[in-house]
């Protein structure tokens, strides 16, 4: 039995190194760093400790900022993106002709850089002195009056990047909940067909809680993917966020380590450990939801 | 409600473009099923007996052909307004409902002047649920029931709607062998205390023999004989019914008629008057044979099997068309066993004669 221990152990051995090296110990330094007031990586030094990080973090106008838009995205794009990827599937699974060329179309661009789709919704959304943009251009044929959607109001700007967002996480979801679908048994269908149970019903009572292990997966994720957004805002607005009121927690982030007036790991530190409390926060709330409405 | 097929056929398409030909999944189906009555669909597997319950409760469309319940003609008619119950060969129980939720399931969708209250549904429920004796379990998810409990929970649910036709997909074939012989009996049991119509599918003959009234069987998508289970096996109308019925199954010699006389081998058996010359295979039932020392009919001796009650005489005869004889007899015969031959005398009603080549029976 101790011989045994001794193997496991050794066979884990590895995985737990790597776990050890860049997942346990950074979360650490992290957490240490954000109580050190001024940390500097070249001198490795630091004024003193507290909770100083934290309230300058949360009084900062850019953080609060880039805390509300995340937390629009989130709100706007998860619950977006599930339904209509959902509307899609289920589309899809009840199609037997072309499902898989439309499988595939709806699949491109999550094999799509992010920066090449951003150039494609550039195009679209961006107003430029040649031209207003794709779907400025729309609008302005229907009568309408243009709006700079990238550089202009900030709703303008928001809808852009929930939109782009939108886009991007769709293909995993609607590949997941597809195969999802046609994993239902078709028995189950039938048993409720005989029953005249309407097709309504049927979504509801039968579909909906067989593919509800999945839809949950994908909201998790998709919450967790949302509030970790940066590269998304990057690719439509540029790395200016904080002028350009887009910015993201991660941005956020990012900007206070390495951006123009970057250099503050301290500042960095806190707010990376906001932002995980409410990622821990908001997965703790759906896995309690989970457990009513969600069927192994 | 009697139901009443009148050249039912099922056609399916090629799968491919390479298969020239698609399948007739069933053939040309007439017959009645009387009101009230429990009918056994028997066949191997592959021979359309599903096909053919799809086709009563509306889940396939018959390529051509008639379905109708008592005077109504269904054949257009969609599952759910045909008031058919349907339980599945794997029950399909709805794995997040409980009991009771599966239950009440297809009161739920009642519309209209048909609509029940909560209290009537669950009324309806435990009185189903009484009915197959689950009336203890109504709390409880598909996942935590054994397998003759989910059969149960599944007979309710079809018939908690009242059905006017039940269809049973082979009901046993997920059951164990001892809770087999009992949800048969269950089964028979429920059919005879509801008198609903109830047609079920099965590949063990055994199964069908014991509980149907009436039993179709099928091969290849065409009914080879309906009857009363035991006129089936007394009068198989063609060789396939008479190996398909019966355990175990009957001894099949090549044979030959001569004068109004049948012969296997050398062996004259049996006076086949009226039967004109020809090659014929003989079907004798393993309970056809009298041990006689001075038997017509004469096969060695390979081994005796001791059942109590009754032995097993497994023997060989070279016109045999399977490797061995096996002859079933009353255990008060003594046999020698060290003996190396067999001589048996055959019951005339035990013994039928096919054509050879039509393997129709020859009367």
């Amino acid at each position: 039995m101790k011989n045994n221990n001794l193997k496991a152990w050794l066979y884990l051995l590895p995985a737990l190194i790597f776990l050890g090296v860049f997942m346990v110990y950074p979360l650490i330094d992290v957490f240490i760093y954000s109580f050190e007031e001024g940390y500097n990586f070249a001198s490795q030094s630091y004024y003193g400790t507290g909770t100083y990080n934290y309230s300058y973090v949360l009084r900062d106008p850019y953080f609060l900022q880039a805390l509300k838009n995340t937390f629009i995205l989130v709100v706007i794009t998860v619950p977006l993106s599930t339904c209509i990827a959902l509307l899609i599937s289920t589309g899809l699974a009840s199609i037997k002709r072309l499902r898989n060329l439309f499988q595939t179309v709806y699949f491109l661009p999550y094999v799509t850089n992010t920066l090449a789709v951003g150039l494609v919704f550039m195009i679209l959304f961006k107003k430029t002195e040649y031209s207003p943009g794709l779907v400025n251009a729309v609008i302005e044929a229907f009568g309408g009056v243009g709006i700079d959607f990238i550089d202009g109001p900030y709703w303008a700007k928001m809808f852009v990047l929930c939109f782009y967002t939108v886009w991007v996480v769709m293909p995993f979801k609607i590949l997941i909940l597809t195969s999802a679908l046609c994993s239902v048994k078709q028995d189950y269908y039938n048993a409720a067909k005989i029953d005249g149970t309407s097709k309504f019903r049927i979504f509801r009572k039968i579909t909906l809680p067989m593919i509800s292990p999945m839809l949950f997966y994908l909201v998790i994720t998709g919450f967790i993917g949302a509030f970790k957004a940066y590269s998304d805002a990057v690719a439509l607005f540029g790395t200016d966020l904080n002028t350009a009121e887009m910015n993201t927690i991660v941005g956020y982030i990012y900007d206070m380590l390495y951006g123009e007036g970057g250099g503050y790991p301290s500042f960095a530190s806190a707010a990376a450990i906001i932002l995980f409390v409410i990622v821990l926060t908001i997965t703790c709330v759906n896995l309690t939801v989970s457990k009513k409405h969600v069927h192994y | 409600m009697k139901v009443v097929l009148k050249n039912l056929t099922k056609k399916f398409p090629p799968i491919n473009k390479k298969a020239a030909e698609g399948v007739t999944a069933v053939n040309n189906f007439t017959f009645e099923i009387p009101d009230g009555k429990l009918v056994g669909l028997l066949g191997p597997s592959g021979c359309g007996k599903s096909t053919a319950l799809n086709l009563i409760c509306g889940l396939l469309t018959p390529t051509s052909g008639k379905i109708f319940f008592g005077d109504d003609d269904v054949t257009e008619l969609p599952p759910e307004r045909r008031g058919v119950g349907l339980v599945f060969q794997n029950y399909a129980l709805y794995p997040h409902l409980t009991v009771r939720q599966n239950i009440i399931f297809p009161l739920e969708n009642l519309k209209g002047k048909d609509k029940l209250t909560k209290a009537q549904m669950n009324e309806k429920a435990l009185e189903i649920a009484k009915l197959v004796q689950i009336d203890s379990l109504m709390d409880r998810k598909p996942g935590e029931l054994s397998g003759g409990q989910q059969q149960r929970v599944a007979i309710a649910r079809a018939l908690v709607k009242m059905p006017r036709v039940l269809l049973l997909d082979e009901p046993l074939s997920n059951l164990d062998a001892r809770l087999r012989l009992q949800t048969r009996e269950e089964i028979s049991r429920i059919q005879k205390e509801t008198g609903i119509t109830t047609v079920f599918v099965t590949h063990d003959q055994e199964e069908a023999m014991s509980i149907s009234d009436i039993i179709v069987v099928m091969k290849d998508g065409v009914v080879q004989q309906v009857g009363k289970p035991q006129d089936v096996y007394d009068e198989p109308t063609n060789l396939f019914v008479a190996k398909f019925l019966g355990t175990p199954p009957i001894n099949v010699f090549s044979g030959c008629v001569k004068d109004s006389k049948l012969y296997i081998g050398e062996d004259f058996v049996l006076d086949a008057n009226g039967v004109s010359d020809r090659e014929v295979y003989v079907g004798i039932r393993p309970e056809g044979f009298v041990l006689t020392e001075s038997g017509k009919f004469n096969c060695e001796l390979s081994r005796v099997e001791v059942m109590g009650r009754d032995i097993s005489v497994v023997a060989t005869n070279a016109h045999s068309e399977n490797p061995t004889v096996r002859a079933i007899i009353s255990a008060e015969n003594k046999l020698d066993l060290a003996a190396k031959t067999v001589s048996f005398d055959l019951k005339p009603n035990k013994v039928f004669i096919f054509d050879k080549t039509t393997e129709e029976r020859i009367k």
